[in-house]
């Protein structure tokens, strides 16, 4: 396969362009949302260390979803803050499993936000993430493969976060243990989606958007997440949608109107 | 940021601790030398840098609150990362404060454990202006531009404090500070040059804000109140000004630029005297002021339930890390 160097090349090859804007769409809604549910748990973690810490994470998670939009909008779409800010949830290609609120009540209301969620939800994501970075930066699409490289400085880091607390929870109480294990079978139910190409994976192959089949990266999540997690053999259903094919629930509604209240309430403003 | 002071009047030390110590103690901080934890110190001295590098750290905490209303809500990607920024810096702030806090605490058995307690009884108070509800975007900004603004001018007046520990963080802090500053600054110069919406946000947001900024500073100097009795903090060169000087550069700083920008203030009265050199602007409710701080402000409930909720549903978690066994890293 011959590589495609730059955004004007990629310009004209408009198949590879497509399964390009399709793979970036994909990480920067799921960054997004993900950044979302973090900003909600600000002031709520186990303690103020942690805090410090996941806030520093979800604004790194929002920094790159703005690295990624500003691609897009280099590559045709419009202006980052529109992609972010605009769209309705009916175009949006994030996981349903990663829009899931954080436990019942709302940021601003009441949040009996649940940690054990936090901490499998946020593990499994970012191993994926960094699965579909690599694959992304040994691709032969040179401006997908450098916004993937540039993630990939700072994401191991966040990684290295949920994996340490998830290896430390399964290792202390039986309470700690079971709240776990309850979070890691919901994700299996629920998470298809978000470790799933929705369909595209084997045009990212065929236009060097990725480097391996979705098959071989899903196996390779697999393998990695369990060798932490107890967790089954078989790959997570999507029982609750399939946000890769712009199946989403109310909750994606509910976070995109606080996400854009400021911003539609005058979309010509500058703010 | 973020303490007042408390009128606390200068007592005698205990005639229990040794006044050879406690004159030495002095001549060292007359001498501008910095005190360490592990130092003597006073009892008076500890217990005057308890209660304020505990209340200043626990309202950093609490200070996240009111902005993280407004984190996903940033109308634009950039400002979204900025305040984004700004809140974690703040829990960065109280995360530095509440271990110098502990170090104090040490010798007493207490703990940052203890201090959440104290949060949530009531015994430790928070900052007037985080118990005070948000209602517009333009909330971030004057929150930022000047409640950062009015932290600024109170922390820089201890950069030299006499406690080494406290002095260090707020180098750090107030480096800080001067970004968030910034931030909120170029919120409000956006809403200052916007639509006539945004400008009519903006400007009922600091008319709303205006009495809380008063208060930030605490109630007046021991001479509006008819004692002569120096103050705790400044006997121990922890800070240089009174609360009313504290209030006078700020004004002297901030209101020229609020009127730049072709913004109001509330208060008919407002004037600054060429001959006494300083704003004489009309008193807040300093009894308002007192219910707010004692936990009956308009959001005091609200926020102090978000804490208790965080405490009260990772009880597990806590559980969990204390039974950890060691592994290593
Ligand atoms: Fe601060
Ligand atoms: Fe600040």
């Amino acid at each position: 396969m011959t590589s495609i160097d730059t955004v004007e090349a990629l310009l004209e090859n408009n198949e590879a362009l497509q399964a390009a804007k399709t793979f970036l769409f994909q990480l920067a809604d799921d960054d997004y949302i993900t950044s979302f549910r973090g900003s909600e748990w600000l002031g709520l973690a186990p303690h103020i260390e942690e805090d410090v810490a996941f806030s520093s994470i979800t604004q790194n998670t929002m920094g790159h979803a703005v690295l990624v939009y500003q691609t897009l909008e280099a590559l045709g779409e419009a202006e980052a803050d529109k992609l972010a800010h605009a769209r309705p949830a009916g175009e949006r290609l994030s996981s349903v499993y990663l829009e899931k609120p954080n436990g019942p009540g709302t940021y601003l209301d009441e949040p009996h936000y649940d940690w054990a969620l936090a901490v499998i939800r946020l593990y499994l994501y970012e191993t994926w993430k960094k699965i579909r970075l690599q694959t992304a930066a040994r691709g032969s699409i040179r401006p997908v493969a450098a916004a993937a490289e540039k993630i990939l400085m700072e994401q191991p880091y966040h990684l290295a976060h949920w994996k340490m607390w998830a290896v430390q929870l399964l290792d202390s109480t039986p309470e700690a243990k079971e709240r776990l294990e309850e979070r890691i079978a919901e994700a299996w139910r629920e998470a298809g989606d978000m470790i799933s190409f929705g369909g595209h994976g084997q045009t990212f192959l065929e236009n060097g958007v990725t480097a391996d089949s979705e098959e071989a990266l899903q196996l390779r999540w697999l393998e990695e997440v369990r060798s932490v997690l107890p967790a089954p053999a078989e790959l997570p259903l999507k029982e609750a949608g399939d946000g890769r094919r712009k199946e989403h629930g109310s909750d994606l509604d509910q976070a995109l109107k606080t996400c854009s209240e400021v911003f539609t309430s005058d979309r010509e403003a500058v703010w | 940021m973020y303490n007042f002071i408390e009128h606390v009047n200068g007592s005698e030390p205990e005639a229990v601790e040794d006044e050879a110590k406690y004159a030495q103690f002095m001549e060292r901080i007359e001498n501008g030398e910095k005190i360490e934890a592990d130092d003597w110190m006073p009892e008076e001295y500890r217990q005057t840098l308890i209660k304020l590098i505990s209340m200043h750290g626990i309202s950093e905490i609490m200070g996240a609150l009111p902005e993280k209303e407004w984190v996903p809500k940033a109308p634009t990607l950039y400002r979204k990362l900025g305040i984004m920024a700004k809140v974690q810096d703040e829990m960065g702030h109280g995360q530095l404060l509440l271990r110098v806090a502990e170090d104090l605490m040490a010798p007493y058995g207490r703990s940052r454990e203890d201090l959440m307690m104290d949060l949530l009884s009531g015994d430790l108070k928070f900052h007037n202006v985080f118990h005070m509800e948000t209602r517009t975007w333009a909330d971030a900004g004057v929150i930022g531009w000047l409640v950062d603004g009015a932290a600024i001018i109170s922390q820089t007046n201890m950069l030299d404090a006499s406690y080494g520990p406290y002095q260090r963080a707020l180098q750090r802090i107030c480096a800080e500070e001067v970004f968030h500053a910034q931030h909120g600054e170029a919120i409000v110069m956006a809403l200052a040059e916007g639509t006539p919406e945004q400008k009519a946000m903006l400007q009922e947001a600091v008319d709303r804000w205006w009495p809380s900024l008063l208060m930030f500073f605490g109630p007046g100097s021991a001479e509006t109140t008819g004692s002569s009795k120096q103050e705790v903090t400044t006997k121990y060169k922890i800070r240089k000004s009174s609360n009313e000087e504290l209030r006078q550069a700020f004004l002297d700083k901030y209101l020229p630029r609020v009127f730049s920008l072709g913004l109001t203030i509330p208060d008919d009265t407002l004037r600054y005297d060429e001959e006494k050199e300083q704003w004489e602007y009309e008193q807040p409710d300093w009894n308002e002021f007192k219910q707010i701080i004692k936990n009956n402000g308009p959001r005091s409930a609200e926020r102090l339930r978000l804490r208790e909720l965080a405490y009260e549903n990772n009880r597990w978690v806590r559980r969990a890390l204390s039974n950890e066994p060691v592994v290593q890293a």
